[in-house]
């Protein structure tokens, strides 16, 4: 049980980064912005084949961001260029990145020209590369001695190192969305979600703070792409299904639970959310019953219940408010005739 | 009033609009519209409802474009100029409260994005010290203890608190010309007034050139130094500098009737 909470965490936060960039469309910008399914493979895809001919992984990585940023720029020109609706910018982007995303795992075969999905066992990636040298510092056995023997668990995780890594990496991310949202641009892409006729006025090009601020999310969503398919050892042309669904269950679950007072909350609340909804998937690939691939339909209905339930109590206290108010007015008329009586 | 004769700030020359040209819908929205501003100038404009004040005033922002005709601001033809370019020289309050100002984001933001109007945006922080200490002394100005709540979202302000907001936000960078359409009309009573107190202090303080869209009469006679009248797409009556002091609504109303031959269309708007 520990293993696989502490592997959904680990997941979890580099999914983060991916629910960082939805947030970034939907709450900031306000652009329903469904290219994440394809974006998010463009990332994986680009870093396995890079890896996979033999590129730095690191390198391999960025260049995956470079990939994502391009396919969110594109997904805003159709929509402020082209004037196609947002909805139907993203779905147009996505099913061009599914073709597209074969392609560049293509690029990795001698043989073929499209590729559905690359294989990364044996191959050098951030997180090996980063266990070279974690593993020197001994700070592996230290840790799993005192889950074992203190806490009295039988299985620990094979290494700390990933999760610190991601951790950093996440905890960095976070705290540049946190300063990129309060700099000029950051705030003209936030009001650019707000109030586009008011920031047009303040001599503000919209269009072009929409394709940047859909880059920069797409960009965020396939570096978790990339991350993912470095994690789990493989990129599939599948992988980025009900993604954009994920990440808005982060979103929605971080932001009820830890609520959206300034933006350093809300980023925080994000992160949060991702790693949350990551255990409660692992709670219920627990359950004997359900099939793995029960999980959509499960994360779709946690997206409904977060929409509706807030509503439904909304409802709710509006009701008793109003009954309460009535009878308090019904008290002082029934007090007001009852002097009358007397009188 | 430090007006400059002589020079011309804002041309409108030939200015012609139609809507929906071409279908049973069609309407001349502006007709040969030609207007000329000096320096200082503060025109107020008033006229039926549908007469084609606030097609002008888009006209000049740059949210519409003209079917013929240009606009020239300080001897440059903006007529092609978007929106976001030419709002450099434009400053602008919308009749809605709403309009003018970004509801989820800060007082502070909300000023800092305005504040960033003439300079190309970056990535310095929107709000610094330096930038707090100017906000703050800008709010003072407005009375309204806004200067105490930098950090509150502005959509929890109450309409009068954010069209003064939008007013400050609109002037504070002190734009060539001012456009203030009917930004009075959807407040209460008092909340008006004191936007019109306002109004004039920060056009006479900033010497702005400013042209104001008005439903209340009375508020376009006690206003700035010239009026214009406007109807059916047309200016009808200029009122200049020497003669607007003494002018009365009844003047308006026999001078309206003098041009149209027709008694003027007594509606609660017109009369205000």
């Amino acid at each position: 049980m520990f293993t696989a909470l502490f592997g959904s965490v680990e997941q979890g936060i580099i999914y983060a980064i991916m629910a960082l960039g939805v947030y970034l469309t939907f709450r900031v910008l306000d652009f329903p912005d469904l290219t994440v399914d394809g974006s998010f493979v463009t990332g994986a895809a680009t870093a396995a084949m890079m890896i996979a001919l033999g590129y730095n992984p690191v390198l391999a990585t960025l260049m995956a961001i470079v990939a994502g940023f391009i396919a969110g720029c594109m997904t805003g020109l159709l929509h402020t260029k082209g004037k196609i609706n947002p909805l139907l910018s993203g779905i147009l982007m996505m099913i061009a990145l599914y073709s597209i995303n074969l392609r560049i795992m293509g690029l990795s075969a001698e043989n073929a020209i499209v590729k559905p999905n690359i294989p990364l066992m044996n191959s050098d990636t951030i997180f090996s590369q980063f266990q070279g040298f974690w593993g020197n510092l001994g700070i592996d056995d230290a840790m799993n001695s005192f889950i074992r023997e203190t806490l009295g668990f039988q299985s620990a995780p094979s290494t700390w190192g990933t999760v610190l890594l991601v951790l950093i990496v996440t905890v960095i991310i976070k705290f540049i969305a946190d300063w990129f949202l309060k700099t000029e641009v950051g705030l003209a892409i936030r009001a650019t979600g707000d109030n586009k006729r008011m920031i047009r006025s303040f001599s503000a090009n919209t269009d072009s703070l929409i394709v940047l601020g859909l880059g920069i999310s797409n960009a965020l969503v396939a570096f978790s792409g990339a991350l993912i398919a470095q994690y789990s050892k493989f990129a599939d042309a599948n992988m980025g299904i009900g993604m954009i669904v994920i990440g808005l269950a982060s979103v929605i679950i971080g932001e009820a639970i830890f609520g959206t007072k300034t933006i350093f909350r809300t980023t925080l609340a994000v992160v949060a959310g991702a790693i949350i909804y990551r255990i409660i998937y692992a709670i219920a690939l627990r359950i004997d019953w359900l099939d793995t691939s029960d999980m959509k339909l499960i994360t779709a209905v946690i997206v409904i219940l977060a929409l509706v339930i807030p509503q439904v109590v909304d409802k709710r206290r509006e009701k008793a408010r109003k009954a309460k108010r009535r009878s308090e007015r019904l008290g002082e008329q029934n007090v007001a005739q009852g002097g009358n009586h007397l009188a | 009033m430090l007006r400059k004769e002589g020079i011309t700030l804002l041309k409108l020359e030939g200015i012609n609009k139609i809507f929906n040209e071409g279908t049973p819908d069609e309407k001349i929205a502006l007709d040969n519209i030609n207007l000329h501003l000096a320096p200082g100038d503060f025109v107020t404009i008033i006229g039926s409802n549908g007469a084609g004040k606030s097609t002008m005033m888009n006209m000049i922002s740059g949210a519409l474009t003209p079917d013929f005709g240009s606009v020239i601001i300080d001897g440059k033809d903006v007529t092609r100029l978007p929106e976001y370019k030419r709002s450099h020289y434009i400053g602008r309050v919308f009749q809605d409260p709403m309009a003018g100002t970004a509801p989820s984001m800060t007082i502070e933001e909300n000023l800092a994005i305005a504040y960033s109007r003439n300079a190309k945006r970056g990535l310095r922080g929107g709000v610094s010290k330096g930038r707090k200490d100017f906000f703050r002394t800008s709010l003072e100005k407005l009375s309204l203890n806004l200067e105490n709540r930098l950090n509150a979202k502005v959509g929890m302000l109450s309409g009068g608190e954010r069209q003064a907001l939008s007013l400050l936000m609109a002037t504070f960078t002190k734009p060539a010309i001012l456009l203030l359409d009917e930004h009075t009309a959807a407040l209460d009573p008092s909340r008006a007034e004191l936007i019109t107190k306002l109004t004039k202090q920060l056009v006479e303080e900033g010497n702005l050139t400013t042209l104001m869209v008005t439903h209340n009469m009375q508020q376009a006679i006690d206003l700035g130094n010239r009026l214009i009248m406007m109807d059916k797409g047309q200016i009808i009556l200029t009122i200049d500098e020497d003669k607007k002091p003494n002018l009365t609504i009844p003047d308006l109303m026999t001078e309206f009737e003098k041009i149209r031959g027709e008694k003027m269309n007594s509606d609660r708007a017109l009369l205000g």
